[in-house]
């Protein structure tokens, strides 16, 4: 682990696991405003406070969330990026789609956007990198593929994924509890719409 | 008590001191992109730190009071009027039952700030009125017709008149390295703290977008999509900045190769697409 500057109100974790990082998550959260990714842990606050703060704690010992009923996402496969997943990864686009459905996914973590979650877990074979430059604006519902995750965009925003596809499942509903359709740990499964 | 919006002009927002402390939810902060001239209202109308104000992007925003309210005006500056008469930058004013409220296109800076003596009233989303841009939270965006209601003024004014915080050429932030600093070449460091950068009309809210030398990656990875503040610069593939700003995404894809200093960042809100921005370097606090 190693703790890295960010301005002069927060530092960042970096981590070599997404474990490790949810381990430093876990240990935090309830003693300052803590947001996790996938390798790093967001501390906001004085700068040198969080440091010491680090310096006495230790991460919490993670355990696999128990695999609950799966949420499943409809998902119609006409994204604009299909047609690049599939001859990036070598595959037809119906192999792409098979690869997406045929394996339950696992919530990571939030962030990017209310309602996002980044999932884990998915087939090996899906892992491509982001758009060379991002759209301006992604509709809601988009279903994406960015690195080892794949996600669904909660609202109309920018956005650098690869998109394969679209759902009309609400992703974040502030009059909901919780207002998020995925939270960490949920297993999720992708059917075609 | 309420304002009538007659002409939203190009985008007036309500804005306040955001939600902050929802990241975890992947909820941003949003609030006000000029902190500094939000609280600058707070002290001329004698509100509390939590009261909305309209932040009204290059001007165009026409009021009409339905009662006598005390407003004013700080940020971007234009000529401002109340049914044809001139009203001072920085310094509360009337508006009577009747009146018209005219904040002509902004000169100097981008956001003007407008504040209503009791603070906009609109219902809170998590605990904040401000409008997210990024995640649509909060109230939309002002549209002809719209009412604005107006809460009760509570206490007397703290000041009688403010400076104007924007002086016109080159704007410069401080900004701290990292943390990604070392997925750049060294080249790409000194060349970001040492260009003049030139603003994107491409900028909003979620970032100021900033056109100048190409920063080259040393560390060609994809970058785990990790955490970001206001003020991050993210270097997006094609190698050009980005300086997040209050509606940013809460995680981001793209290294950051320095982070604003947090009070400077209010100088983002005030440049203009065209305009020059520099970076100075800041040791690590």
């Amino acid at each position: 682990m190693k703790l890295l500057p960010c301005g002069d109100r927060a530092v960042l974790i970096d981590c070599e696991t997404l474990d490790e990082a949810q381990g430093w998550f876990a240990a935090l959260h309830d003693d300052v405003d803590a947001v996790l990714g996938a390798r790093t842990v967001l501390l906001r606050g004085e700068p040198s406070a969080l440091r010491s703060l680090v310096d006495r704690s230790e991460p919490e010992d993670i355990t696999a969330a128990e695999a609950g009923d799966a949420i499943e996402i409809a998902v119609t496969y006409d994204g604009p990026d299909l047609a690049d997943v599939a001859e990036h990864t070598g595959m037809s686009e119906e192999e792409v789609v098979a690869a997406h459905t045929g394996k339950p996914w696992i919530v990571a973590f939030g962030g990017f956007a209310p309602g996002f979650a980044y999932l884990v877990g998915g087939d090996d074979r899906l892992v491509v990198p982001r758009r060379e430059t991002p759209r301006t604006s992604v509709p809601a519902g988009a279903v994406g593929l960015a690195g080892e995750f794949s996600g669904v965009y909660p609202r109309s925003s920018p956005g650098g994924w690869q998109l394969i596809g679209h759902t009309d499942a609400v992703m974040f509903d502030v009059d909901r509890d919780p207002p998020a359709l995925l939270t960490p740990g949920a297993p999720v499964r992708f059917v075609e719409a | 008590m309420s304002l009538l919006v007659v002409d939203p002009g190009h985008l007036t927002l309500v804005q306040d001191a955001g939600r902050p402390g929802l990241g975890a939810q992947g909820v941003g902060a949003a609030g006000a992109f000029d902190r500094g001239a939000m609280r600058q209202l707070h002290a001329l109308l004698g509100d509390p730190p939590e009261a909305a104000v309209l932040e009204v992007l290059a001007g165009g925003l026409k009021l009409r009071a339905d009662a006598d309210h005390r407003l004013a005006v700080t940020g971007g500056i234009g000529p401002v009027h109340v049914d044809g008469q001139h009203v001072e930058h920085g310094r509360a004013f009337v508006a009577r039952a009747g009146q018209e409220v005219v904040v002509g296109p902004i000169e100097l800076g981008l956001r003007t700030y407008v504040g209503v003596a009791g603070g906009v009233e609109v219902d809170p989303v998590l605990g904040s009125r401000s409008a997210d841009m990024m995640s649509g939270l909060g109230p939309p965006r002002l549209a002809a017709g719209d009412v604005v209601e107006v809460g009760q003024p509570a206490h007397p004014a703290d000041v009688e008149d403010v400076p104007a915080l924007l002086a016109s050429g080159t704007t410069t932030v401080a900004a701290v390295p990292g943390p990604r600093d070392d997925w750049f070449t060294g080249d790409a460091v000194r060349t970001f703290f040492s260009a003049e950068w030139t603003v994107s009309g491409r900028s909003d809210r979620i970032g100021v977008r900033l056109e100048g030398p190409t920063l080259e990656r040393e560390v060609k990875d994809e970058l785990p999509s990790e955490p970001c503040v206001r003020g991050s610069v993210q270097v997006v593939s094609a190698g050009a900045p980005v300086v997040l700003g209050p509606d940013h995404p809460v995680t981001g894809g793209y290294p950051v190769i320095a982070v604003v200093l947090d009070d400077h960042v209010d100088r983002l809100a005030q440049v203009r697409p065209g305009e020059i921005v520099r970076f100075t370097r800041q040791t690590s606090p």
